[in-house]
């Protein structure tokens, strides 16, 4: 990356020449990991509302300015310099006839002026731009933030249609779609850094917002009001995937739990310990105060993306909720290893 | 209140150390010695070190707790502290530093130089002076004393209510900040009206308003602000405490109350305070920069507008913390463009700081060295905050670490590093003498790499994702190394400011002996000896020019006279002067030492503790107790013209 700059150099202005450098020097070291080993990084992301475009903007000319008078108050204090005076002299000597050369504050008056009214503008379209989505949305999903958790609720104007999940949103590519966004208790905020700037959800009142991947992935999204004890950990993930795969997503999602595992032991077990707190749709469990579990097995983190949703950490997290989330309100339970066992072998049926 | 005029015309005399005038001056004014004299006094300058000794305690406090969080962050999934130690540890560094170090820091600074750059003979109102500063000190008592019982606030320093609610932080921990909060806020409105009156009534004959050093400019400017933006807060914590304790219904959405109304009301006061806490600083470098550059600043009017101006705007753009709170697109369209306008008033200073350095000659000094360091985190904290305003901009990085990185940018770079260049300044006027410059270097550079490798990776991990108020965070988010780096750098600084520590307890014992103008500077407070006489200046001085003691040099035609003026001896008397042009106006009676302010202060904090526990008996003896105590206080004297008659 480096040479392919140094082939470029004798040809370009020279503060063309600086800020691509200085671009590519922080693309190199900070997007290119970025969306490697970053995975809440915005500095490139996958949708028209993540502003990534703005944002380097914003940033580059902002590097700019912290050099340019950097280098102003070094060339200041040390160019053009007699000697300075001992400074314990008594009566040092004063700068004479020094004038008072207040042009220099109206210069550099006039310089930000227009930068800043610039980007002003800049703000103001890029604002207009983001402000509605490109077409009207045809799905539009509920984002109820818990504490400490997030609970995902896909609306229709047909009652069948609607399904609940949590910590997991999926969205069709390349299609906006509406996010309302309400609050359980406590102020929370949804942002999904590729796709996305926050939106807060706040206890009292409905905000709306919209979301548009260009691409297929799955993308990780965190609030970011803190929200109490366990605000660190509540994560949740965001698959955009192509429209047929969606639909199919969908219509799994709709399914109620499968009626085989009916009166095994694992799902006595479950009601017995779990079903206040937790919904599994065709059951009788249909506690509202944590996550629905009907298709747990689909999701790919637990406990809003602590950890990967494995059989191990499954079993670890129904042991000990508090370990793994001090002050999580999903309570340690005297669960005896044959009862976890029984559990957890009910919940790999919820697919 | 102490303001009486005179028939007398007042003597005019020539007075210096050791005259008998010297002599007459110092039986009036000096304290007396012993606990009595400690607990009673109202003197600026010995109030003014106080609260900068207050000040720095607090700042070592909030530094410790942020070492420790440091700790806690350096790795990924760390231990060191539960989410609940956490969640304290970072709200009480948050309170600490923007409450309980930031502005009382500048005001100690304000308190001890106000009334020797105006050549008066002390602040407006003593007493309220030494109220102010036990209030202060009481109230940063009163929300430490939350650690005792382990329940320290731990909602974030802004407090966002439905959390800060007693359905979801039962505890007494909120009730810790609301009742300190409160407490405070008598302190900083009653010091904001002591510096109007002082500023605007107490200046020498001759420092017209055109004149006034550009310290008292921020000084002058915040004062206002404080005592225009306080209430909002005061009451937005009133009617936490309500509903935390009676019930009332004004934040909670379950009962037709409004979360956001909580975030209009703090924000409301909370943005001007950003102001309010820097704005002083910055004027403390256009201060004392100058004297470092050997010339007067560079467009002395247009730093005092736009100081005024900033603060003016400053009131304009709270909803910038609130962008993503679900507001219509046009507000926020506002409030973005004068947040991103803003920055245009802080250009002007700083191409006035920079003119000053380009066409003056730097002495290279300590002071020197702080300013110009403070010069260049000023800008990055500056551009950041640019960054911030643009609403889409601010979608991403609002409540990241990048905000963590501006605003410590802000309050470290604009506030630390201009308090410690005036330290390195005026530590020889209020000791006499000097500060180690060996030292002072070490320190400095210390603090700057520190201070820069700590938190410019801040914005890094902002960029990247890093949210911030997390007390932990898993090593597959790409963190870990960034964190690592600011730990390093939190620690680094934490050495330097130490041997500034250090530098000031040796220079107390053996530092050179500072003379009454060590750095050769222009302006009031360094015609008097290094400390000043209790009395300030044995004549009132009259003043001709912004630079009274530069004037010769500059060429200038008119002179003023620092060493002849009105005695003003028949007690403990100073001059009030008008408004605008500081034509002598009235002789001023100072009051003597008194209990009083301390024992008002106390009595403040027995109804603050009251009203914590619950304890209603005991609340309403302590409003029997203010009562009195503050009829004691205002009772008419003789000895300040209070009673007709003579007093002398």
């Amino acid at each position: 990356m480096w040479s392919a700059i140094g082939a470029d150099w004798g040809r370009q202005p020279r503060i063309l020449r600086s800020s691509q450098a200085l671009g590519a020097l922080l693309l190199q070291f900070y997007a290119a990991p970025a969306s490697a080993k970053a995975p809440l990084s915005f500095l490139s992301g996958a949708g028209p509302r993540n502003v990534s475009t703005l944002t380097w903007g914003v940033l580059i000319i902002s590097v700019l300015v912290v050099i340019i008078t950097t280098a102003i108050l070094l060339f200041a204090t040390f160019a053009r310099r007699e000697r300075p005076p001992s400074s314990t002299s008594k009566e040092r000597q004063l700068v004479s006839r020094a004038g008072n050369p207040v042009s220099v504050i109206y210069a550099g008056l006039i310089l930000s002026t227009v930068v800043l009214f610039g980007v002003t503008i800049w703000t103001m379209m890029t604002l207009a731009d983001i402000a509605a989505p490109p077409s009207k949305p045809s799905i539009t999903v509920e984002v109820t933030g818990h504490q400490w958790w997030w609970e995902v609720r896909y609306l229709s104007d047909d009652p069948s249609q609607i399904f609940t999940t949590a910590n997991e949103i999926h969205i069709p590519v390349g299609e906006p779609v509406a996010i309302k966004l309400r609050s359980a208790d406590v102020i929370h905020s949804f942002w999904v850094p590729a796709l996305s700037g926050k939106t807060d959800t706040i206890p009292g009142q409905t905000n709306t917002t919209w979301i548009l991947a260009d691409r297929a992935g799955t993308y990780r999204g965190q609030c970011t009001e803190y929200c109490g004890l366990q605000h660190a950990h509540m994560g949740f993930e965001l698959v955009a995937m192509p429209k047929e795969k969606f639909e199919s997503w969908r219509k799994d999602q709709l399914r109620s739990a499968s009626e085989k595992s009916l009166a095994s032991p694992g799902q006595r077990a479950f009601m017995q310990k779990c079903a206040v707190c937790h919904t599994v749709r065709g059951t009788r469990a249909g506690g509202r105060v944590g996550p629905d579990l009907t298709h747990l097995m689909t999701r790919s983190t637990i406990a809003a993306g602590t950890l990967p949703n494995r059989i191990g950490y499954l079993s670890g997290w129904i042991a000990d909720p508090q370990h793994v989330k001090p002050g999580s309100k999903m309570p340690r339970l005297d669960i005896n290893g044959q009862d976890l066992a029984q559990v957890r072998s009910y919940l790999e049926t919820l697919n | 209140m102490t303001e009486i005029e005179y028939d007398r015309v007042p003597d005019v005399a020539e007075g210096g150390p050791g005259s008998e005038l010297a002599t007459r001056l110092r039986r009036f004014w000096e304290g007396r010695p012993g606990l009595y004299g400690w607990l009673a006094t109202v003197d600026h300058k010995t109030l003014g070190i106080r609260y900068i000794v207050t000040a720095f305690a607090f700042l070592a406090l909030g530094g410790i707790e942020a070492l420790i969080m440091r700790i806690q962050l350096a790795q990924p999934n760390e231990h060191v502290l539960s989410p609940e130690q956490y969640n304290q540890l970072f709200t009480m560094h948050g309170i600490t530093m923007i409450l309980w170090y930031a502005l009382p820091i500048l005001t100690g600074f304000s308190v001890y130089l106000q009334p020797l750059l105006l050549g008066c003979r002390d602040m407006a109102l003593p007493r309220l002076n030494a109220f102010t500063y036990w209030v202060f000190l009481f109230s940063g008592i009163f929300l430490y004393a939350s650690f005792l019982i382990g329940a320290a606030p731990d909602a974030g320093w802004f407090n966002y209510v439905p959390l800060a609610s007693i359905e979801h932080d039962s505890g007494p921990n909120i009730d810790f900040y609301a009742l300190a909060n409160i407490f405070l806020g008598i302190s900083t409105t009653l010091g904001g009206i002591n510096f109007i009156v002082t500023i605007l009534r107490f200046r020498a004959p001759g420092m017209s308003i055109n004149r006034l050093p550009i310290m008292s400019w921020g000084t002058l400017t915040i004062s206002v602000a404080s005592v225009l933006s306080i209430p909002a807060v005061s009451v937005a914590f009133f009617l936490l405490w309500m509903d935390r304790h009676f019930g009332t219904h004004f934040f909670d959405p379950a009962t037709g109350g409004q979360p956001l109304l909580w975030q209009h009301l703090f924000w409301l006061w909370g943005h001007p305070w950003v102001y309010i806490i820097v704005l002083p600083a910055l004027s403390m470098v256009s201060q004392a920069l100058p004297v470092c550059c050997r010339r007067p600043l560079v467009g002395y009017s247009l730093v005092a507008l736009a100081t005024v101006l900033t603060m003016v705007l400053g009131f304009g753009v709270w909803l910038h913390h609130m962008f993503a709170t679900g507001l219509p697109t046009m507000a926020l369209a506002f409030f973005s463009a004068v947040s991103i306008i803003i920055a245009i008033p802080s250009a002007v200073s700083l191409f006035a700081w920079l003119a000053t350095i380009w066409t003056g000659r730097p002495d290279f000094s300590t002071s020197f060295d702080f300013f110009a360091g403070f010069i260049i985190v000023f800008v990055i904290g500056g551009v950041s905050g640019f960054m911030t305003a643009s609403v889409p901009v601010d979608w991403q990085l609002t409540d990241t670490y990048f905000v963590v990185a501006h605003i410590h940018y802000v309050l470290i770079g604009w506030n630390l590093f201009a308090v410690l260049g005036a330290l390195y300044h005026w530590f020889p006027k209020m000791s006499g003498r000097m500060l180690n410059e060996t030292l002072g270097k070490i320190s400095f550079w210390f603090v700057f790499v520190g201070f820069n490798v700590g938190f410019f990776p801040m914005h890094i991990t902002g960029l990247l994702g890093m949210p911030r108020r997390v007390y932990t965070y898993s090593a597959d988010m790409g963190w870990g190394t960034l964190n690592l780096i600011s730990s390093i750098g939190a620690f680094v600084l934490a050495i330097g400011l130490l041997i500034t520590l250090v530098n000031v307890i040796r220079s107390l014992r053996v530092g050179v002996l500072a003379g009454p103008n060590p750095w050769d500077a222009d302006t009031l407070e360094w015609a008097t000896s290094s400390p000043p006489p209790p009395y300030n200046f044995a004549v009132i001085p009259t003043v001709a020019s912004r630079s009274p003691l530069w004037e010769a040099r500059l060429g200038e035609a008119r002179s003023s006279t620092p060493e002849r003026g009105f005695a003003l001896d028949h007690g403990k008397e100073t001059l009030g002067t008008t408004m605008l042009d500081a034509v002598p106006d009235v002789i001023v009676k100072m009051p003597e030492d008194s209990l009083a302010p301390l024992l008002l202060s106390l009595a403040l904090a027995a109804l603050f503790t009251t009203m914590m526990v619950e304890a209603w008996f005991w609340l309403i003896a302590s409003v029997v107790a203010i009562l009195v105590i503050t009829m004691a206080w205002l009772w008419p004297r003789r000895s300040l013209g209070e009673i007709e008659g003579s007093t002398t």
